[in-house]
């Protein structure tokens, strides 16, 4: 039987690249000024994943993301970079979730795909920083969790052993499947998409879910599942209050330029 | 960063409507529609694919091969035991193509290539050298399948077109140390070992780019006493099969990731590309000319790369109270930077297309044969210069390691010397000057501009451009009897004299220079900002021939 990952993923707007116009003058965000990206660590996950299809080749990768119909294009981004498949719930009953709701949501998804081996999502999106989707729909199918992972070092049928992020330092842990792994962006980068799969693929839809076909109590779903309410929000602006010693040497140099353009600084 | 989307002119030439007459051809109007998945079932889908997975190579030309560009001028390759290892950012920048399937993209799709024509594949090439010019040329090196592919036998390309795709590395292996610009000189020796069934190699080759690559086209003398082009032949190498060591690596000025080798081989086996005798006068010509249109792209990748260090920094330093990009001197500098820029792109992608359509019009064949020495000369010469300029825009800080513009000033000087230097492409405009070919091509330019201007529509705002687009015709007419009256003057003593040949570099810089002021200004009915750098183009024409007049007028 074949080995079943999915990958969870979210298509945020693209904060790196934020305009005079990103922000309404209420403080809220201006969706339509923000191009859109794959969640970074989201990214992260399918590549983890793509490794483990790597090592044990009839593994099938399926990316799962809530959005709008436009979140296909992450999707197909995905299946480029070599997911087998994927699919968008795409629904206005799923919209204005909350973490609870979105969990509910992709937990009710994932069961309609039968025996699921693994699942892999970013640690958290760049969009809302709340590093619950992952975890909570770990609980909500009663499979163990391992949080930070920042390298897959072995897996087989039955277990995974990954590298994950402590406060000082890394441990590694062996889990038996199935089980949940959300991935930091310290994980290796994700592969490009290939030239050829980009052709072929091309004209190959993208399945929309809707909350019909996922078995789920409406009341869970959207809104109306979310008890989270944003009660304010404002504009934060950020102080000099950290600072980093760097040595004078060339290499601390050309590290901290590479750093603060990988962050999109310069 | 995205070194494709981020620059409108690629997306202009990609759209050309030539295009369609060219996937056409490329395509064998459209024969494996229907039986490959990849292959396109029409012009307008091919271009979208070519669109496509033109924005992953500027994807990974802007977030890696560019970032990595510095690092790998740094560390350089390291030669241990006769092998070669890259910088690790060139590895990295490999293994990034490779994954992407951007390897082989000329081949056949039976050997898992993307089938593109070469105004697809020099359009990467650029992309590629905006980033770093020397893992240009690495990467660029893949273009010797194109030889294998089109004269090789069924097995040579079943053996060795797939792993090409896959990543394998080339070399094209010319130059020994007595064999530069005169390669009907080469030594290097190929017996043909009966009992192994196959050739061997002995001797030496220098000034190799990429000269531990896996897979090596190999020019040898493969008839015992003959001393002249007719007695070489073409050969491939395959790395795996032992036989070969580089001897080392030379110490350059600019290019430095790219390495370039001196080989020794050693009873290296080998197998025959074609025929014998035709390696120099057949294979090797047609190889160099892909590869002239190569160097083309890495320049003007290059002059693009220098436009842009040279606008962000005249945008930014201050001087004076004002941006430096507030003064007039700057903006000439600047101004003529990208209009030799926008030249040379459309003079590039022009003969690549005329390329493509060679394969079913001898007329196209030779159109390409003429026009490709002219982007060769104009593009590196305009690289040097770009390069040159972007130093000067930075001022003291240029002179200074810390900016791009050092490093783009040392990889551009290469530009006009490998794959035949400017002097060569002189000597091969040489013919066309004198058969009346360029002046051929620049009438058929001219009645097109002319058509176009007829029927161009009246209106207000479009009547200042006509008035500015008739003026620039009437100027290149000017500048085309110019070259006529120049052309006469220095054939007075014949078309072998010394006079004449000592006018030939002006005669085909004013040719290149009139050329590239019709395509810009063809250009500029698609899209009107093409003008201005057209009309530098016929400022400069007139400008070189009177000059040139005056000069042997007076001399």
């Amino acid at each position: 039987m074949s080995f079943k990952i999915v990958v969870l993923a979210k298509q945020v707007p693209d904060t790196h690249n934020v305009g005079a116009d990103a922000m309404n003058a209420d403080g809220t965000v201006n969706r339509a000024a923000l191009p859109t990206v794959f969640n970074p660590e989201d990214l992260k996950a399918l590549e983890m994943a793509l490794q483990v299809k790597d090592q044990m080749p009839d593994a099938t990768v399926t990316v799962v993301t809530m959005g709008p119909p436009r979140a296909a294009e992450i999707i197909k981004d995905a299946r480029n970079r070599g997911a087998d498949d994927g699919f968008v719930l795409s629904d206005a009953r799923f919209a204005g979730a909350d973490t609870l709701a979105t969990s509910y949501a992709l937990s009710q998804a994932i069961r309609q795909l039968g025996k699921v081996d693994l699942i892999l999502g970013g640690r958290q999106a760049i969009d809302g920083d709340t590093a619950q989707v992952g975890p909570q729909v770990a609980e909500k199918l009663d499979i163990p969790q391992v949080t930070y992972a920042e390298e897959l070092l072995a897996v087989d049928a039955e277990t995974i052993t990954i590298r994950r992020r402590l406060e000082r330092g890394t441990e590694c842990v062996k889990a038996k499947l199935p089980v949940l792994v959300t991935v930091t962006s310290a994980a290796a980068d994700c592969r490009f998409p290939n030239a050829h799969r980009m052709i072929r693929l091309s004209k190959e839809e993208v399945r929309m879910i809707n909350a019909d076909s996922i078995d789920a109590e409406m009341d869970r779903l959207g809104l109306k599942g979310s008890p989270t309410k944003v009660k304010q929000i404002e504009n934060v602006v950020l102080s000099h209050k950290e600072s980093v010693v760097l040595e004078p040497t060339e290499a601390a140099l050309s590290e901290l330029s590479a750093t603060l353009i990988k962050e999109h600084i310069l | 960063m995205n070194f494709y989307t981020d620059n409108e002119s690629l997306s202009f030439y990609l759209h050309h409507p030539e295009m369609e007459r060219v996937v056409a051809v490329k395509e064998k109007d459209y024969a494996e529609a229907g039986q490959h998945p990849e292959a396109p079932a029409s012009a307008e889908e091919a271009v979208s694919q070519y669109d496509m997975v033109m924005n992953l190579v500027g994807e990974i030309a802007g977030e890696v091969i560019a970032p990595n560009a510095e690092q790998v001028d740094h560390e350089g390759p390291k030669l241990e035991n006769g092998r070669v290892s890259y910088a690790p950012g060139t590895r990295r920048n490999l293994d990034a193509l490779i994954q992407a399937g951007l390897y082989g993209i000329s081949l056949d799709r039976k050997y898992n290539g993307l089938n593109w024509p070469r105004a697809a594949v020099v359009m990467a090439a650029e992309i590629i050298a905006r980033a770093d010019v020397g893992f240009a040329t690495i990467w660029g090196l893949t273009d010797c399948a194109d030889t294998i592919q089109e004269f090789g036998s069924d097995a040579l390309k079943d053996k060795y077109l797939p792993r090409i795709c896959q990543g394998a590395t080339c070399s094209m292996d010319l130059t020994e140390p007595d064999a530069g610009s005169d390669l009907q000189s080469v030594r290097l020796k190929a017996t043909y070992d009966e009992a192994a069934g196959c050739w061997r190699l002995n001797g030496v080759k220098r000034f190799i780019t990429n000269g531990d690559a896996d897979l090596h086209l190999v020019l040898a003398r493969s008839e015992e006493g003959s001393t002249d082009g007719r007695g070489l032949s073409y050969f491939v190498f395959d790395r795996a099969d032992g036989g070969m060591v580089v001897r080392r690596i030379e110490n350059k000025m600019g290019i430095k990731g790219s390495p370039t080798c001196e080989l020794q081989f050693t009873n290296a086996p080998a197998q025959i590309v074609g025929e014998r005798r035709l390696g120099l006068i057949k294979y090797v010509m047609s190889l160099m000319n892909g590869a002239r249109l190569g160097v083309g792209a890495q320049s003007i990748g290059l002059c693009e790369a220098a436009c842009r260090e040279a606008e962000a920094y005249a945008a930014s330093r201050e001087q004076f109270g004002h941006p430096i990009n507030q003064f007039v001197a700057v903006q000439d500098i600047l101004a003529r930077m990208r209009a030799r820029t926008d030249g040379a792109r459309s003079l590039l992608y022009e003969t690549a297309r005329y390329v493509d359509l060679s394969a079913s019009s001898r007329a196209a064949s030779r159109v390409a044969d003429i026009l490709t020495p002219l982007v060769k000369l104009s593009a590196s010469e305009f690289a040097n210069r770009c390069a040159y300029d972007c130093i000067q825009v930075h001022g003291g800080s240029g002179f200074m390691k810390e900016y791009a513009c050092e490093r783009l000033y040392r990889d551009a000087r290469i530009l006009s010397i490998y794959e035949g230097t400017s002097q060569l492409q002189v000597v091969a405009a040489v013919k066309g000057i004198a058969n009346g070919a360029y002046l051929k091509q620049i009438e058929s330019y001219e009645a097109r501009v002319a058509e176009m201007l007829a029927a161009a529509p009246a209106g207000e705002s479009a009547d200042a451009d006509l008035a500015a687009r008739q003026h620039c015709l009437d100027v290149l007419r000017k500048a085309t009897e110019g070259y006529k009256r120049f052309y006469e003057m220095a054939t007075v003593e014949g078309s072998t004299s010394k006079r004449f040949e000592h006018a030939t570099r002006a005669l085909t810089e004013v040719l290149a220079s009139i050329v590239m002021g019709y395509l810009l200004l063809l250009d500029s009915f698609r899209d009107a900002r093409y003008l201005k750098s057209s009309q530098y183009f016929v400022r400069e024409s007139i400008g070189q021939v009177t000059r040139h007049i005056a000069a042997l007028e007076n001399c």
